[in-house]
């Protein structure tokens, strides 16, 4: 078997010819269509595609991007964070997590001034680094903080398996695993956001199957994409909506065919739901209370459950973002970052007032970084 | 002297066992006659006037693929020296040791930096050693500082010139690629070295071919993204860089794929940038592909009055956005 080069990883997606190729089929193709197509891009990685390659700039006019709820660090709520805050500071204590959750704001501080203040925070590149941490710290309470949608998930679910293969008992689990579809059927109910197409995360339909989508097109007349983040695969997912309004098809398709079925990994849906099951209520950040849109761990593994084991030191009010800050609204769909005003001026990826502006995948770090020229 | 395993507080204590770690370890690898003549301060002659820099080094884990924390310790200060025009001359180089630090390790580290001060012909000439107890410091901090007679004058971040060329001198991202490879055990395999190396040498065949040089910067912590950014706002002129000339090699591409790392954010320690007018640009080319460090040097840019103070980034395709500061830590993405 031939072994996978890194080249591999990218190499074909990002051909200067195929790009402007598509580009130009698109523009060619958007002539007789009726309306504009506000295209909502569910997932910031896709966000990130978008502006980091400049791929509006090769669009026609009536093509327009939504930026969605799908970052799992914007979407945190200042409460969660506050947990976070709360379990690292507790004694003999090493909190775990992923990416750009150290920065975000919680109600007064960050994981990352935490960090500075003393407190063991470590940012992990793979949950299973967790075990290592444990089984060297075994005089410690090691708290990973779980997060991400369905991408994430089966690998807290590995975790947790090897946690209790191994007899591990002092690593615990805070679970903010959140859902994709609740985020955008609350999104769509609440009626404001003018979105008539979605490009679906390819990263969460590897796990959880092309399937979750199938019920948006019938119900939101809005045809669903899934596709794969690299600019090809953006543009050809685009393509192919405007394909589907010029025959007018209203249907899910995929176009990360090289990963996706429409049942995707059964092996991981299982270990998921043997561990965790959906939550009641998830509190999202600038949107509000979304029923079963997360996950929380089953009863049975309450004796890992830092949330349940630590209760007594985790705050429960909820706290809302800075007044000015309009992150919730952009998550909506209904506002873009530069309507914000304190983008770019009081709120910058250094001094982020809201989410939005903190994650790499956030609309309002993209914006910011990437501009437009 | 029979070398110990470990460096132990009594090699910081100023007695015998300090003695013979200077004699049998710094003398023995650093030798020149300033260094040997032991005094409390090194006298030095210079003919020109003099570039003045200094620079701690501390990085985890301290041997890594292409190098160390001592090579790096002297082609870092060396290369500040000759960013700047100057003839790298006279080093201090300053230890701060864990206590427990393995002798042989320091001995390596030692020997690495006497063999990198080969390529510029910079010497040694006054030091320092502390040891500290265990857990005051991580393993091993280095600090060197340098002087240098400076062969060309007006190299400066202010004098960009609308109309000059970029130029880089090799593939960018692979000291900070190499490095978060060993750190985080990331379990690929692949040989990704870094790119640590003196750079005195290119820049002294750029002189030699009477290249003229607006700007020139070694892109260290921030990479190339923090040294067209400080560029074009130091200079207020606009640097228009075009993506797919950027040299990147192909295992940090991969690094960077899947992590959601921009290449051009990682540290480099044997790349610059350099900026030089038009008319010069291939002089300048000729002259860096004599050196074998930089013989994949090519041109990336031009600067312009497009936007004042920013850089942008062109793809091969036809749209362009700006290239930012990187901004915090390097997490890797979520999603």
């Amino acid at each position: 078997m031939s072994e996978l080069q890194l080249k591999d990883l990218y190499d074909g997606f990002r051909d200067p010819d195929v790009i402007k190729a598509l580009a130009k089929t698109i523009t060619d193709e958007t002539k007789n269509l009726k309306e504009t197509l506000n295209i909502m891009e569910v997932c910031g990685g896709h966000t990130h595609t978008i502006m980091k390659y400049g791929l509006k700039q090769l669009l026609p006019h009536n093509i327009d991007f939504i930026h969605g709820p799908g970052c799992p660090v914007c979407i945190m709520p200042k409460e969660r964070i506050d947990h976070a805050i709360a379990l690292a500071q507790m004694e003999d204590t090493i909190l775990l997590t992923l990416g750009d959750m150290i920065r975000v704001p919680g109600s007064k501080s960050s994981l990352a001034v935490e960090r500075a203040n003393g407190c063991d925070i470590r940012a992990l590149y793979s949950p299973l680094d967790a075990i290592k941490i444990a089984l060297e710290n075994p005089d410690k309470k090691v708290v990973f903080f779980a997060i991400g949608f369905e991408t994430t998930t089966p690998m807290t679910a590995a975790l947790l398996e090897q946690v209790e293969k191994q007899g591990i008992t002092n690593l615990y689990f805070h679970i903010n695993h959140v859902l994709v579809p609740p985020a955008v059927d609350a999104i769509m109910a609440d009626g404001q956001a003018k979105i008539n197409a979605f490009i679906g995360p390819a990263h969460v339909s590897v796990i959880s199957g092309a399937k979750i989508y199938q019920p948006l097109p019938e119900k939101y007349g809005a045809p669903v994409v899934v596709s794969g983040f690299e600019p090809i695969d953006v543009l050809q997912s685009i393509l192919m909506i405007v394909r589907q309004k010029n025959e007018e098809r209203c249907e899910m398709e995929i176009q990360y065919s090289r990963s996706v079925t429409l049942e995707g990994n059964i092996k991981a849906q299982e270990m998921i739901a043997k561990f965790m099951e959906p939550r009641k209520h998830f509190r999202w950040r600038g949107i509000g209370d979304i029923p079963d849109s997360a996950l929380e761990l089953r009863e049975e593994y309450a004796a890992y459950d830092a949330e349940k084991i630590f209760a007594d030191i985790l705050p429960t009010e909820p706290i809302d973002d800075h007044k000015l800050c309009i992150c919730g609204t952009i998550l909506k769909g209904l506002a873009k970052p530069n309507n914000c005003q304190v983008f770019g001026t009081a709120c910058t990826p250094n001094n982020p007032m809201g989410s939005c502006m903190v994650s790499a995948e956030g609309a309002c770090n993209a914006y910011y970084r990437y501009g437009e020229i | 002297m029979t070398s110990p395993k470990q460096i132990q507080l009594s090699h910081g204590g100023g007695g015998e066992e300090t003695n013979s770690l200077i004699h049998d370890l710094f003398y023995h690898y650093f030798s020149n006659d300033t260094l040997l003549a032991a005094e409390d301060a090194a006298v030095l002659e210079v003919k020109k006037k003099i570039a003045f820099t200094t620079d701690s080094f501390t990085v985890s884990p301290i041997f890594f693929n292409g190098g160390n924390i001592g090579k790096l310790a002297i082609a870092g200060t060396v290369n500040d020296l000759a960013m700047m025009g100057a003839k790298p001359l006279y080093l201090s180089a300053s230890f701060m040791i864990e206590e427990g630090f393995s002798f042989d390790d320091l001995k390596t580290i030692v020997k690495a930096m006497a063999e990198e001060l080969k390529h510029s012909g910079a010497k040694i000439v006054c030091g320092d050693t502390k040891v500290v107890p265990k857990g005051a410091v991580d393993k091993l901090f280095i600090n060197t500082s340098g002087i240098g007679e400076i062969e060309k004058e007006g190299i400066s971040a202010n004098h960009l010139q609308e109309g000059d060329i970029i130029i880089v001198s090799g593939d960018v991202g692979r000291h900070g690629a190499a490095i978060l490879m060993e750190r985080e055990g990331l379990g690929i395999s692949g040989d990704l070295k870094s790119d640590c190396a003196t750079l005195w040498p290119a820049v002294q065949a750029l002189i030699d071919a009477n290249v003229s040089i607006s700007a020139m910067r070694d892109a260290t912590r921030g990479g190339l993204s923090a040294v067209l950014n400080e560029w074009a706002e130091q200079s207020a002129v606009c640097l228009e860089i075009k993506e797919s000339n950027i040299p990147v090699d192909q295992a940090v591409q991969g690094i960077c794929e899947l992590f959601g790392f921009e290449a051009f954010d990682f540290a480099n320690e044997g790349t610059f940038i350099l900026s030089v007018p038009e008319k010069d640009a291939q002089m300048a080319l000729a002259a860096l592909h004599t050196v074998e460090v930089t013989k994949k040097a090519t041109m990336i840019g031009q600067v312009s009055r497009k936007k004042e103070g920013r850089v942008i980034l062109h793809s091969a395709y036809g749209s362009s956005r700006y290239l930012d500061l990187p901004k915090g830590e390097l997490l890797p993405r979520i999603c």
